[in-house]
């Protein structure tokens, strides 16, 4: 987890086209000036982090699926339960599955565990649509590279 | 069972918090009842679930950039909900 490039997972773990689910880990920092703010003297991650981090992981799954030709964008968050805190140095699993293929959206339902016991979970829509530029669309090559996207699955022109 | 046009209305009451008896199968969905794009996600996703579809508002959306439809044909409700007949009808086909 990079917080201050907003990388908030670190690696896929499983991820299967096939039941359209995927699985993420997500190292928690130590130290960040995040938790100088949240809060004084009680660090905790902060729960817009971790509904990112479900919306990265869900993102991913919909990468995926869509062959890398196209791009989720995040357009709303449902049902956003926080269901225990989330503290420095912790290893989180993150999971996703398509919950709805729509015409230019998608839904997923996401959620956050701890050695097996969940932490929050939402039901996150997005848009998807093409990738703007190629810069984009390179960056994220770089990133699917760096978390362990299966290479295969990157469609080429 | 009730209409079409019944259950997309409710779906839209529900979806977006507007009045079910101000919603007539006359109402533009984005004109008359200002249900913006991010709104309108929701109600295709209860929509598609509802009836077992995939509206296609990707085609609709670029039909009417090309200028080849106008908005009316398909969120105007009595139309969209003929267009919701015409894709259950196809399905089942």
């Amino acid at each position: 987890m990079d917080l201050a490039y907003f990388h908030l997972i670190d690696r896929i773990t499983d991820l299967d086209i096939g039941e359209k689910t995927i699985a993420v880990e997500a190292q928690v920092p130590r130290q960040s000036t995040i938790f100088e703010g949240h809060f004084p003297g009680y660090p905790l991650m902060p729960g817009v982090l971790l509904i990112e981090s479900m919306a990265q992981a869900s993102g991913w799954l919909l990468i995926a699926l869509m062959k890398f030709e196209r791009m989720p964008f995040l357009a709303a968050v449902k049902e956003a339960k926080m269901r225990r805190f989330v503290t420095p140095g912790e290893l989180l699993s993150v999971t996703a599955s398509l919950v709805h293929d729509g015409s230019g959206y998608a839904v997923t339902q996401a959620k956050v565990s701890v050695d097996g016991k969940p932490r929050c979970n939402a039901t996150i829509t997005f848009g998807v649509a093409a990738f703007p530029n190629a810069d984009l669309r390179g960056h994220m090559e770089a990133m699917a590279k760096r978390i362990g996207f299966p290479q295969q699955m990157i469609a080429h022109d | 069972m009730s209409s079409t046009f019944d259950r997309v209305a409710t779906i839209i009451a529900e979806t977006c918090d507007i009045p079910r008896d101000t919603i007539t199968p006359e109402s533009h969905a984005i004109d008359d009842l200002g249900i913006d794009s991010l709104d309108f996600l929701d109600i295709a996703f209860a929509i598609d679930k509802a009836f077992g579809i995939k509206l296609p508002l990707e085609k609709w959306t670029q039909e009417v950039n090309d200028g080849k439809a106008t908005t009316e044909q398909y969120f105007v409700l009595k139309n969209l909900s003929a267009r919701i007949d015409e894709l259950v009808a196809a399905k089942g086909a």
